[in-house]
């Protein structure tokens, strides 16, 4: 287990790098960061000064490797935009983003188990067809418009939430529902077809032969093996929503790393936009990790070989 | 040795003849997720194809003394604009009418975009192995840890939004589905006799591919397609909506719906068409993936 | 084929069937997989259901035990065990006799366990649920049972998981679980089948031993005459749904009388009678589908000795008071005596 989990986990770093190298030229090539520190209208000479004084004239390939040593060194640099360090940006936004996330995958698990337990138990009935065609309509939602819609019904009609900020627990509750129910269908299929399988196997019969209640059959039994991949993906889809949770901070106006991705991206602040592109893929990289490192510890035949 | 007297079977038929199993085509029409799909989609292309001989209006003409007017089942609404207007006045049945073919435009050259290069690269990886698959692989996951929408944003407020930059902004990045099935489904149908037996006949590697491989890897690759499709679609939508995708005055339906957002308490209908349309679309094409693969391969139901 | 007379009546059998039908719903329409079968169990009596894949036998057992597919329909004149009802019974009173009273143990032991708990809970959780003494009692039954079975460190097996035991011990561990209630029938299905020969020795050894010991019933299905002759009381033949020929183990091998158990027992070679270089018997052609139903004997599309009346339905014929068979031929070739 543990040669395995040091293979992987260079394998994340090794990708990491490789996200990073590409995120650093792209951001490179969208114009002249020279020209964005020194504002509009500067004159070229002080241009020229900036260039030199950052470094900006090396060639592209020590201008990354100087950035990298930075970066490892714990120097994220200075937002342009917001004129403070991206590490104090980054920490004041991250535990929102994370919050929604985490949330939202509670809330995918939360439906997704349920659903995909009853519609593998009645398979070939109308709940598991009404469950798939549930499934279906939620993968076809744009994300932005089911967020509105909640926003619509449950704020301005029914006036049950508040419409946007991060202040109370009740204004995730929104944000929670329009960024889970996307990632819930492909979990709940997985669930099902897990569940499917699982219960025709040969110790299901063996369970049943024992006398066991149907509970204890499908959850103790059953369940319990089919959600191994679940869980993993699950892991998976998190790395997904912290990356893509940029519409929904937007929407509901909540000040997680999202919004600040966005608004580096529209003022082109490249410390800021590098440094949030690197966050998110590295978290990505380690959430596969987790992800595989889940499976193998929740099945006994690989954790007690 | 013993006599047991069997030695000659009298033949009396017990058989009994078994049915036919059912064609491919009534399947296909048994199948009542695929005829809705099929009915979705149909209705888009429809309204994409012929708009500009259905659509009441110009999409771009502003009249601003018929701004937000409602659509005809609301009170104040007239079948003069069956949608009703947005807030400059164009007629929303003209526009989302030409809403569709962005939609389609996107949905359709994005998939091909990224279904070549997937495609290429999961056959090649699956089909080759070893290094060859071990460097796509390691292409992939960096591919993977990167947060499509922020990269997507990054090079659009780069470069400028339009429906071009756009497409192959998308079409570059979203290839790694198609990689991952083209690359699990090569490996599996790539040990198979008959793709051995091609090989021993001294067919080119490239004859192999094209002639054994790509063939039975089709129906994967045909649902990988039609949610890659899906997928991208609304992806633009939500690049439109956050401002950095198509520019006004185009009508994607996700830009319109970007633009009503300050109109949603009193006009909603200006959100709920084209997001409506933009989810029917979507439906319709995951529906026709989902159903084409139960009927090539329905075991794989779920 | 009426299911009246097959066997004698006896007074109070542990399990009666009588009448048993099962059918399956396939695409093609549905399959006739059990006939119209009767047979009893003893208390304490080893009975077994021969035949070849396909016969019905391991429907048969699942038909009994409540655990058929859902598919399958069962119906029956009679399907009694210890005189409770069990066409009409509930299902919660059905899950209250199963591993309880009736235990049943399977072909493959390799995956009739499951991966994700050790051996220890999978013991305990029977006992828990149908004895409820507490899990200390279950565990020390547990350690006593895997003792029983043959199983050395029993303590210690209870921590480990499915996986790392082998297949010989898997099915060990299978039986010690159908016995941890004191069931009073033991329904065993091709229990030695999957195993190495060497071990399926020590398995049916076991399950002869825990019959002495423990007076449990045993009703056995096998495709496998060896099996049967060292084990069984009665025998049952079944092919192609119905049963063919019942008969206690010693006169079926002495002197048997349907076709099908002379084609049978003609296939396996006698030591000391079948020579080296001798041709073993064959049954020629294939089991009929059972698509539809049948009338009239299905063996009769193989058989040496069929003429038109077998298209007819088959009268039951009775050799001796425990041994019945069906067949039109009152005598049909019988075998040198050993």
């Amino acid at each position: 287990m543990l040669i395995y989990t040091l293979k992987r986990l260079a394998l994340a770093i090794l990708v990491a790098l490789f996200v990073s190298a590409v995120a650093f030229v792209l951001l490179r090539l969208s114009g002249d960061p020279a020209l964005a520190i020194a504002g509009e209208g500067a004159r070229e000479a002080d241009v020229e000064m900036i260039r030199k004084t950052y470094g900006l004239d090396r060639p592209l390939p020590i201008q990354y490797l100087d950035w990298l040593t930075t970066i490892l060194r714990g120097d994220l640099g200075q937002s342009l935009y917001f004129r403070t360090s991206v590490w104090s940006l980054i920490v004041d936004k991250l535990p929102v983003t994370f919050l929604i996330g985490g949330l939202s995958i509670l809330f995918a698990l939360a439906l997704a188990i349920p659903l995909g337990v009853l519609a593998a138990v009645f398979a070939g009935s109308w709940i598991d067809r009404a469950a798939l065609a549930i499934a279906v309509v939620g993968q076809a939602l744009p994300t932005f418009f089911f967020a509105l819609v909640l926003m619509m019904l449950f704020s301005i009609q029914l006036r049950w939430l508040p419409v946007s900020g991060s202040d109370t627990w009740w204004h995730y509750v929104m944000p929670t529902i329009a960024l889970g129910y996307y990632v819930t269908p492909p979990m709940m299929r997985l669930v099902r077809a897990g569940m499917i399988e699982v219960l025709g196997s040969d110790y299901i019969r063996t369970a049943r032969a024992k006398g066991l209640s149907t509970t204890s059959v499908v959850f103790k039994h059953g369940l319990r093996n089919a959600v191994v991949p679940v869980v993993a993906l699950a892991a998976v889809q998190l790395g997904y929503l912290l990356g893509g949770s940029i519409v929904i901070e937007t929407i509901f106006a909540l000040d997680g790393l999202g919004y600040l991705a966005y608004q580096s991206i529209t003022h082109k602040d490249f410390p800021v936009t590098q440094a949030v592109l690197l966050l998110l893929s590295l978290l990505y990289v380690l959430l596969t990790l987790a992800a595989d490192l889940l499976n193998a510890f929740l099945d006994p035949r690989i954790r007690v070989a | 040795m013993m006599d047991t007297g069997i030695a000659t079977p009298a033949p009396a038929a017990v058989e009994i003849a078994l049915p036919k199993p059912p064609s491919v085509a009534r399947r296909m029409f048994g199948h009542p997720g695929l005829v809705i799909g099929l009915a979705l989609l149909g209705l888009c292309v429809a309204m994409a194809v012929l708009a500009p001989l259905i659509a009441p209006y110009d999409p771009y003409t502003q009249n601003l003394d018929a701004r937000l007017i409602p659509p005809v089942w609301l009170e104040k609404g007239s079948w003069a604009h069956p949608l009703g207007t947005d807030n400059l006045g164009r007629d929303y049945f003209s526009r989302t009418l030409y809403g569709a073919r962005i939609s389609l435009l996107i949905g359709l050259s994005v998939m091909l975009i990224s279904g070549i290069i997937g495609t290429t690269l999961g056959l090649v990886a699956g089909y080759f192995g070893g290094r060859v698959d071990l460097v796509v692989n390691f292409i992939i996951t960096a591919r993977l840890a990167m947060p499509v929408v922020l990269v997507a944003l990054a090079v659009v407020a780069m470069i400028g939004g339009s429906l071009l930059v756009v497409i192959l902004t998308l079409g570059l990045l979203k290839w790694d589905r198609f990689a991952v099935v083209m690359r699990s489904a090569t490996m599996q149908v790539r040990s198979l006799d008959y793709v051995a037996a091609a090989e021993a006949a001294g067919a080119s590697r490239l004859r192999v591919l094209a002639g054994e491989i790509l063939p039975n890897v089709f129906p994967h690759l045909i649902v990988v397609a039609t949610v890659e499709a899906g997928s991208a679609i609304l992806l633009e939508a939500a690049l439109s909506f956050l401002g950095l995708g198509v520019q006004p005055p185009l009508p994607s339906w996700g830009l319109m719906i970007a633009e009503a957002k300050n109109f949603m308490f009193f006009s909603f209908w200006l959100i709920a068409i084209p997001g409506t349309a933009l989810a029917a679309l979507v439906l319709g094409i995951n529906l026709v993936g989902d159903g084409l693969r139960d009927v090539f391969a329905p075991e794989g139901r779920a | 084929m009426s299911g009246t007379a097959l066997t004698p009546r006896r007074k109070a059998s542990l399990l009666e069937v009588k009448g048993l039908t099962v059918d399956i719903r396939t695409p093609s329409g549905p399959l006739q997989a059990v006939r119209d079968i009767s047979f009893e169990v003893d208390r304490g009596e080893t009975v077994c259901l021969v035949g070849e894949s396909g016969c019905g036998k391991s429907i048969t057992s699942l038909a009994i035990m409540g655990l058929l597919p859902r598919s399958a329909t069962c119906r029956a004149e009679r399907l009694a065990f210890d005189g409770i009802d069990l066409t009409t019974i509930d299902r919660h009173r059905r899950n209250d006799l199963r591993g309880n009273r009736m235990a049943m143990i399977f072909q493959e032991p390799m995956t009739a366990l499951n991966p994700a708990w050790t051996i220890g809970e999978q013991l305990i959780e029977v006992h828990r649920r149908h004895i409820g003494k507490g899990d200390k009692v279950a565990r020390a039954r547990a350690v006593d049972l895997l003792a029983k079975v043959g199983i050395a460190s029993p303590a210690e097996r209870l921590g480990q998981y499915p996986h790392q035991l082998s297949g010989g011990l898997r099915q060990r561990v299978m039986i010690a679980m159908a016995l941890m209630c004191e069931p009073e029938l033991l329904v065993a299905d091709e229990p030695t089948t999957a195993l190495d020969v060497t071990i399926q020795a020590q398995i049916l050894r076991l399950l002869a031993d825990i019959r002495r010991d423990l007076g449990i019933a045993l009703l056995l299905i096998t495709h496998d005459l060896g099996v049967v002759a060292r084990i069984a009381d009665r025998v049952n033949v079944m092919y192609a749904g119905a049963i063919v020929e019942s008969a206690t183990a010693a006169e079926l091998f002495a002197a048997p009388r349907h076709p099908y158990t002379q084609g049978l027992l003609a296939c396996l070679p006698r030591p000391g009678v079948t020579m080296a270089g001798d041709r073993l018997g064959t049954i020629p052609g294939v089991v009929p589908s059972l698509v539809g139903g049948i009338t009239g004997c299905a063996f009769r599309s193989r058989c040496g000795h069929a003429v038109p009346a077998c298209a007819a339905p088959v009268p039951a014929r009775t050799a001796s008071p425990t041994h019945t068979f069906t067949c039109v031929h009152a005598h049909v070739g019988e075998r040198e005596p050993a």
